[in-house]
C-alpha cells in the first residue's frame, strides 16, 4: 500500500481488522512487528483523534486547542504572528471568531473542525483522521465530508479510517479494504463489491447502486423481500438499457 | 481601631510571620499543581502520595537522616511508581495505589512507635505544625515554588498538550511519559516541603479544592492556572489568621476556609458551573 502526495485515501474494515494499529504504525506510536512502514523524511503528520476520545469537559478554548501544538514556543501567551496564522486557519474552516469559546459550546461539526484546525495549524504534509464520522449526526457527517473534499481539492493529502461505508467511504476517491491484510485497494466501484466485502467483513453483504454510487446493505436487510424486489427491478432496468 | 489591633496582634510573633509566609506560598504552590492533579484525575494519587511521603519522613527521622533527603527520595520513588501503576492499569490503579501508599504510611507509624521518641513529631507531620516552621522550611518551599513555576511556565504548552490529549501529543512527538514523570516528581517534592505546614492528612485537600473552585469559575486552561494558586494562597492567608483567633489547628482551619470558598462558589456559580466540577474524574 502506497500513499502519494495529494491523495485522499480511506481505510475500511471490521473492528479488530487493524485499522487503528495501521494508523498508529504510520504515526510512529506503534512499532510494526512484521512488515515495515516507510514515511518520507521530514513528513509532518496532522492527527485528528476520534471526537469520542476527546475530553469535552476539559477547560480549554478553541484558541488554546490550536496553540498547544506549537510547543517550541515556551510561554503561555500567543505571539501576534501566531494569532494571525490561527485566524487564517480558523477562517479557512469556517470557525472565525470562535477562538475564545469553550470547545463544548460548539456544534458537532464545529467540534470536529476544531481538531482538524489544530492538525492544520501544524502545517502537516498529511492529515490523518481516525473515524471522523463516528458518533456524529447525519448533518455533521455531511459537513465533515464536504470539509475533507474541500481540503483535498486545495492540495491536502488525507488518510482516514471509517466504519461508515455508505455515508463516507463510498464518497472517497480511493479505498483500502483491510482485515489483517490488504484485501483490496482501489476506487469505491472496484472495492465496494460483494466478493471483496465478504472477504473483508467475513459476512455476505449486498451492494446496490444508486445514482452511480454503490450502496452496501447488510445481510439481514438484504434478505428482505423489499430488497429482492429492488434487485429484480435493477436487473430489468439494466437489461432494458 | 481595637479591632484592627486585634487582627494584627498575631503578626507580633515571629513564628506566626514565618507560618504565614510558609502557608501562603504553600497555598499558591499547591494551587498550581492542583490544576494538573484535578484535570488529570489524580486527586487520589495526591492523597496517596502524601501518605507515602509520611513513611519516608518517619524512616528518615528514625535513621537520623535529613528529613528532606530521606522523605524526598522516598517520595520521588513512590511518586514515579504510582505514576507507572496508574498508567499500566493492570490491576485497578486505585487498589494498587491504596496498597502501596497506605502500607508506606502504616510503616511510618510503626517505625515511629517502635523507635521514635516523640508522639509530638507524628502529630506535627500528620496535622502540620505552624510553630515548627523555620526559615529553612520557608526557603525550601520558596525554592520549590520558583522551580515549579518556572517549569510550568517554560513548558506550558507541552504540559497542556500532554494533559489534554496524550495520544495526539505522542503522535506529535511530545515526550508524554517524561512529562508525566516530571509532574509526579514536582508533586512529590511539593508534598514534601508543604507537609510540615499543612500536614500529611490535609495536603491533598489543598491540592484539590482551589483547582476545583477555579474550574467552576472559568472554562479556560490558562485562566484556571492563574486563578487556582490565587485561591489557594488566599485560603491559606485567611485560614492562618482565623486559626490564631479561633485557637484551632492551622492546617484544619485552612482546609475549612477552602471548603467554605468552594461551597460558596458552588452555590453561587449556577448549574452549568456545577456540572463542570461533576465532570472531573477522580482517578
Amino acid at each position: 500500500m502506497h500513499i502519494r502526495r495529494g491523495e485522499f485515501v480511506g481505510i475500511v474494515g471490521p473492528s479488530g481488522s487493524g485499522k487503528t494499529s495501521l494508523l498508529r504504525a504510520i504515526t510512529g506510536s506503534l512499532v510494526a512487528a512484521r512488515g515495515s512502514v516507510e514515511v518520507a523524511r521530514g513528513t509532518r503528520i496532522g492527527y485528528v483523534p476520534q471526537v469520542e476520545s476527546v475530553d469535552w469537559n476539559f477547560p480549554i478554548t478553541v484558541g488554546e486547542v490550536l496553540a498547544m501544538t506549537r510547543t517550541r514556543r515556551h510561554w503561555p501567551g500567543t505571539s501576534s504572528s501566531e494569532r494571525a496564522e490561527m485566524a487564517e486557519v480558523l477562517d479557512g474552516l469556517g470557525l472565525n471568531g470562535l477562538e475564545g469559546r469553550h470547545i463544548r459550546e460548539l456544534s458537532g461539526g464545529q467540534q470536529q473542525r476544531v481538531f482538524v484546525a489544530r492538525a492544520m495549524f501544524g502545517k502537516p504534509d498529511i492529515l490523518i483522521l481516525d473515524e471522523p464520522t463516528s458518533g456524529v449526526d447525519v448533518r455533521t457527517r455531511h459537513e465533515i465530508l464536504h470539509l475533507l473534499r474541500d481540503l483535498h481539492s486545495k492540495g491536502s493529502t488525507i488518510l482516514l479510517t471509517t466504519h461508515d461505508l455508505n455515508g463516507l467511504a463510498s464518497h472517497l476517491p480511493r479505498l483500502v479494504c483491510l482485515n489483517r491484510e490488504v484485501i483490496a485497494d482501489g476506487s469505491p466501484r472496484e472495492t465496494l463489491i460483494p466478493e471483496v466485502l465478504e472477504r473483508t467483513y467475513g459476512a455476505p453483504l449486498h451492494v446496490l447502486e444508486h445514482g452511480g454510487m454503490p450502496i452496501v446493505l447488510d445481510h439481514d436487510y438484504a434478505s428482505s423481500e423489499l430488497l429482492r424486489d429492488a434487485e429484480r427491478q435493477m436487473r430489468t432496468e439494466r437489461e432494458a438499457l | 481601631m481595637n479591632i484592627a489591633l486585634d487582627l494584627l496582634a498575631p503578626y507580633d510573633f515571629a513564628f506566626f510571620q514565618r507560618g504565614m509566609v510558609a502557608a501562603t506560598l504553600a497555598g499558591a504552590l499547591c494551587g498550581v499543581l492542583g490544576v494538573f492533579v484535578v484535570l488529570r484525575g489524580m486527586s487520589y494519587i495526591g492523597h496517596g502520595l502524601s501518605h507515602a511521603v509520611f513513611g519516608g519522613a518517619a524512616a528518615s527521622a528514625v535513621m537520623s537522616i535529613n528529613f528532606f533527603v530521606g522523605a524526598g527520595i522516598w517520595g520521588v520513588i513512590s511518586g514515579v511508581l504510582i505514576g507507572r501503576i496508574a498508567r499500566q492499569k493492570i490491576i485497578g490503579a486505585d487498589a494498587a495505589i491504596g496498597i502501596v501508599t497506605t502500607a508506606s504510611f502504616a510503616g511510618g507509624i510503626a517505625l515511629l512507635n517502635r523507635y521514635g521518641q516523640a508522639r509530638k513529631s507524628i502529630e506535627a507531620v500528620l496535622f502540620g505544625s505552624v510553630l515548627g516552621v523555620s526559615w529553612a522550611d520557608i526557603a525550601a518551599i520558596l525554592a520549590v515554588s520558583l522551580a515549579v513555576g518556572a517549569i510550568v511556565l517554560f513548558a506550558y504548552r507541552a504540559f497542556l498538550f500532554a494533559t489534554f490529549d496524550p495520544q495526539v501529543a505522542t503522535v506529535s512527538g511530545e515526550r508524554v511519559a517524561a512529562i508525566e514523570v516530571i509532574l509526579m516528581v514536582m508533586l512529590s517534592v511539593t508534598i514534601l516541603v508543604t507537609m510540615r505546614v499543612i500536614g500529611t492528612l490535609l495536603i491533598s485537600a489543598l491540592l484539590v479544592i482551589p483547582a476545583a473552585t477555579a474550574r467552576m469559575v472559568t472554562n479556560s486552561f490558562s485562566r484556571m492556572l492563574m486563578l487556582s494558586p490565587m485561591i489557594g494562597a488566599a485560603c491559606c492567608l485567611v485560614g492562618m489568621n482565623l486559626s490564631y483567633h479561633l485557637d484551632t489547628s492551622a492546617g484544619a482551619t485552612i482546609i475549612l476556609v477552602a471548603a467554605a470558598v468552594f461551597t460558596a462558589t458552588y452555590l453561587l456559580a449556577g448549574r452549568r458551573a456545577r456540572l463542570r466540577v461533576a465532570s472531573l474524574n477522580h482517578l
